[in-house]
């Protein structure tokens, strides 16, 4: 979990604590260091501290233990203003009262640049998010996802290299928010800026990031890449938290080596991967990914453990089909299958035999 | 990046809408409902239900608002021009002298001393004189004292002329005889116009509506020959008969009845007129004909009076303040005056209102500045304090609002007087020594302290509501582009705030500008409002047209203000919550 210290680290938290009331710690101990040019997010649940851990490298909340370095020097008695670091805020933040161009000028003229030289910042700012024609506007005559390329230009105008952007798509309509995503990706590769991004929206944190940092409970749980993450979860928090995942609970029967059997709670036996259980006896949530079940029993490894389902719902979604299965006592064991010429359709109430490749499936904490 | 769905950028095919509105713009002709009437009127129809309900709902309301509110607004507004008295009291006498020249070095003729006395003898007996002197007292000072005196001595020359009458038939000395000659007999025809048209005068000098059963009706037959006396009797028997309800027959006639008989028999064409009267007491009449009795000399009568009846100024004041409308208040109220000559400026002595007017909103401006200074850190703190420690400060803010007016006042005043708490501390503390303490009372600063902080919560208020509106993550944001604290504040929060600014500003602005009971009780003399003004000829000078005007300006110039406000802040851009 936690980073080693690396010497092209630019953003660095070594030991930070945060506590607001000093009873109950917000951010538990957390370790963490960004190298240049990467886009880094913190995903979590909201109260699992990701906010707070933005604001305190912004400058607007302090550590209440710990260092928090960016580019090698200690930053933490440094005011917000004098970080230089760029911040795109949930609300876009945009000053009502300043056009588009006098909202992207303020960075410039607060550092005293002249005159021609702001325009030509501004406008190529404006260029870069394709706002060059709206200069004039006031934000409330622009659309939200305007809006939006507006602030991120403003937070970039003045050429920072760190950007922190607070769940910045999370007021625009799911399209919108889609694109959005590829174009910040997109220009923060191509400016090469490193980006520390908060979000609550798993899609969007693996369709962005480098890498995503998982928040729970003031720690972080997982720090990946977003394929590492989905695939080989570390616990069953981030199991359950990214994706759709079907849990089932149980005792270690035996470990050999890359393969665990574990019984569950009805008795049945299943073979999986063991992720962090170590010793036989142990109580283990099994998770397996819901397109990685198989009933087709001819795409089955022979002699792997199988269980009986009963199906319960079939629903047509389109590219997939999502069908709702009671398997071990649970009623809501799904499977994703593509939608395929060849594709059953399962029926409610027949009876099916399910497995997965041992790999598929990993036996997590309790 | 430009296939973005923004309402602004995107393409998209036509709707259902855009017809519609192509329609609308014109091309089209009128767009037509589906059963063919005009979509404009049908709306209109399916609108009037809702229409008519909401203003059922506010109906009361406004009915209230109506008779209790702008209905005396307007009857006062209305009375800073309305100049009746004048007329109603000497209605006579003014259309007389409406045929006289002012600016010509002549008295006015004897027609007017004549219409006067008897106008001014009707209103001496209901005691309404003494008001009409008053009301011209405000435009030359004298004019009080000449109307009462007059009241005092038009008896003298009607009981002479009952001497006179007597001395000749001795039955003009009997009340019976002048109500038998004035009342119209069974079938006789009646002279209803004077009896309306006295009726109506009575009315006005009496501030009653003459009710009750007169057992008298003037004679048409006799009003033609004795015109003047039938109009005196008229208006005396409908003064005893229905406003005091006495028996006219038996009730002695007012003095001025005589004098007008004189008047008329001696008038030119009456033994004419008389040979050809067929009435009562035609040879009691013709008795006075044949006397060889003289017609009165009013203007002498007046002169004896007093002096100033025969001055030329005394006639210009009443012609020019005859009119039913007058622009004499409004003069007045900015220290000029009406004269024959047209608007003049008052003598320097007497001009204050202008200075008072100029001193009203630069003493309001201050307050207002003050109010300014102090609320919008108190309003800052509010919206920036956690909810129960904002509520908590709130509850202090407000507290002013829970206690009366006059404590509050009061309690300034033992704070700032001479031996007041301030004082006292100062004194004690050696700052000031026992014998210089510091007048901070019944003057300006005693008005604009006082003030500010009763009118503190008003200013408070609409910031507080503005500044909760704005976000914290504007000033985060100023920050974390490079903004220092201050350039934060002032390039940010600050012009956001500003509509709160306004508001607050408006309000106490417009508050303390009509402000009344603060300036009273704390200002002295120097330290008083426009509003003390008004209220002084209200209550105790009585002139209620210069107050009224004076109030028309205030109004007048806080609706300017309005606009001006309007024009260059924006009204839409004030919050008040």
């Amino acid at each position: 979990m936690a980073e080693s210290h690396t010497s092209d680290a630019f953003v660095e938290f070594e030991r930070v604590q945060k506590s607001y009331d000093g009873e109950t710690l917000v951010v538990k101990d957390l370790n963490l260091s960004v190298p240049k040019g990467e886009f880094l997010t913190m995903l979590g649940p909201s109260g699992s501290g990701k906010t707070t851990c933005l604001m305190m490298l912004a400058g607007f909340e302090t550590a209440t233990h710990g260092d928090i370095r960016l580019g090698g020097t200690s930053i933490n008695n440094i005011p917000p203003h004098k970080r230089g670091i760029g911040m795109v805020f949930q609300n876009y933040a945009l000053f009502p009262h300043m056009t588009i161009a006098e909202n992207l000028a303020f960075p410039l003229e607060v550092r005293k640049i002249g005159k021609d030289e702001r325009e030509k910042k501004v406008k190529r700012a404006l260029d870069m998010v394709e706002m060059g024609k709206f200069g004039g506007r006031r934000p409330a005559q622009l659309s939200g996802g305007q809006q939006q390329r507006v602030a991120l230009a403003r937070a970039l105008v003045f050429e920072p290299e760190l950007v922190l952007m607070d769940e910045p798509l999370g007021a625009l309509d799911k399209q919108l928010r889609e694109k959005m995503q590829f174009e910040i990706t997109h220009l923060a590769h191509q400016l090469g800026i490193t980006t520390v991004y908060v979000t609550h929206d798993q899609t969007e944190a693996l369709t962005m990031s480098d890498r995503v940092a998982v928040f729970d409970d003031g720690r972080i749980q997982q720090i990946a890449a977003p394929d590492t993450l989905y695939e080989k979860p570390e616990n069953s928090f981030v199991a359950q938290f990214i994706g759709e995942n079907n849990t089932l609970r149980g005792v270690v029967k035996e470990i050999k080596g890359d393969l665990a059997v574990v019984e569950l709670d009805d008795g049945e036996l299943i073979d999986c991967k063991p992720i962090n259980v170590t010793k036989v006896g142990e109580r283990t949530q099994v998770s397996i990914r819901p397109e990685r079940v198989e009933f087709d029993k001819k795409r089955l490894q022979p002699g792997v453990h199988t269980l009986k389902a009963e199906v319960l719902e079939f629903v047509y979604m389109g590219d997939i089909f999502r069908t709702r299965l009671r398997v071990a006592g649970n009623d809501d064991f799904i499977v994703k299958t593509r939608n395929a010429p060849d594709q059953k359709r399962l029926q409610p109430g027949e009876q099916l035999e399910i497995g997965w490749l041992p790999q598929d499936c990993r036996a997590l904490d309790a | 990046m430009s296939d973005v769905t923004d309402a602004t950028t995107a393409k998209r095919g036509p709707t259902p809408d855009d017809a519609l509105r192509i329609a609308d713009s014109g091309d089209g002709g009128p767009v037509l409902a589906a059963d063919g009437t005009p979509l404009k009127r049908s709306l209109s129809r399916a609108l009037r239900v809702q229409k008519m309900r909401a203003l059922a709902l506010i109906a009361p309301l406004l009915v209230f608002v109506l008779i209790s509110f702008i209905v005396p607004i307007g009857d006062m507004l209305f009375r800073s021009v309305e100049n009746r008295m004048v007329g109603d009291t000497l209605p006579y006498t003014v259309e007389e002298l409406s045929k006289w020249d002012g600016a010509s070095d002549a008295l006015p003729p004897e027609a007017v001393y004549r219409d006067l006395y008897f106008d001014l003898f009707l209103a001496a007996e209901m005691k309404r004189h003494t008001r009409l002197g008053s009301r011209l007292n405000y435009e030359s000072s004298g004019m009080s004292s000449l109307f009462r005196q007059a009241g005092r001595k038009l008896d003298d020359p009607g009981d002479e002329a009952q001497e006179a009458l007597e001395a000749i038939d001795e039955r003009w000395g009997e009340r019976e005889t002048y109500f038998e000659l004035f009342n119209a007999a069974e079938g006789a025809e009646i002279d209803n116009d004077l009896l309306k048209a006295q009726k109506k005068r009575i009315r006005y000098l009496s501030d009653t509506v003459p009710t009750g059963e007169m057992d008298f009706s003037p004679s048409a037959e006799v009003s033609a020959l004795l015109p003047l006396a039938a109009r005196v009797y008229t208006s005396f028997a409908v003064i005893t008969g229905m406003v005091d309800n006495k028996v006219v027959a038996k009730t002695k006639p007012m003095e001025s009845l005589y004098l007008a008989l004189v008047q008329d028999v001696t008038r030119p064409g009456f033994a004419d007129d008389l040979a050809a009267y067929n009435g009562p007491q035609k040879d009691a009449l013709a008795a006075l004909a044949n006397s060889g009795l003289t017609a009165p000399d009013y203007t002498a009568i007046f002169e004896e009076v007093d002096r100033d009846w025969v001055n030329l100024d005394t006639w210009r004041v009443i012609q020019t303040h005859s009119g039913t409308f007058t622009s004499g208040y409004f003069l007045n109220a900015v220290d000029m005056q009406k004269t024959p000559e047209g608007p003049a400026v008052q003598p320097e002595n007497k001009r204050v209102l202008i200075q008072l007017f100029i001193r009203t909103l630069i003493m309001s401006l201050t307050i207002m500045g003050a109010c300014i200074l102090l609320a919008y850190p108190v309003a800052w703190l509010l919206s920036n304090l956690p909810a129960r420690k904002a509520n908590v400060l709130m509850i202090l803010v407000l507290l002013p609002f829970w206690t009366s007016l006059l404590v509050r006042t009061s309690a300034w005043k033992v704070m700032l007087q001479q031996q007041g708490v301030i004082n006292d501390v100062l004194v004690w503390i050696g700052l000031v020594a026992d014998n210089d303490r510091l007048v901070m009372i019944n003057n300006q600063f005693g008005t604009i302290t006082a003030m500010t902080h009763i009118l503190l919560p008003f200013m408070i208020l609409p910031m507080y509501s503005v500044m909760s509106t704005i976000n914290p993550s504007y000033v985060r944001a100023a920050k974390s582009l490079g903004a220092t604290n201050w350039t934060a504040f002032w390039r940010v929060y600050f012009p956001q705030s500003i509509p709160g600014i306004g508001a607050g500003s408006i309000l106490v602005f417009i508050l303390s500008i009509g402000y009344y009971i603060t300036p009273e009780i704390v200002g002295g003399t120097k330290g008083v409002f426009i509003s003390n003004r008004i209220a002084y000829h209200i209550s105790s000078s009585l002139n209620w047209g210069l107050a009224a005007a004076l109030g028309t300006i205030l109004l007048a110039v806080v609706l300017l203000l309005y606009w001006c406000y309007d024009k260059i802040v924006g009204i839409d851009n004030v919050k008040l919550g």
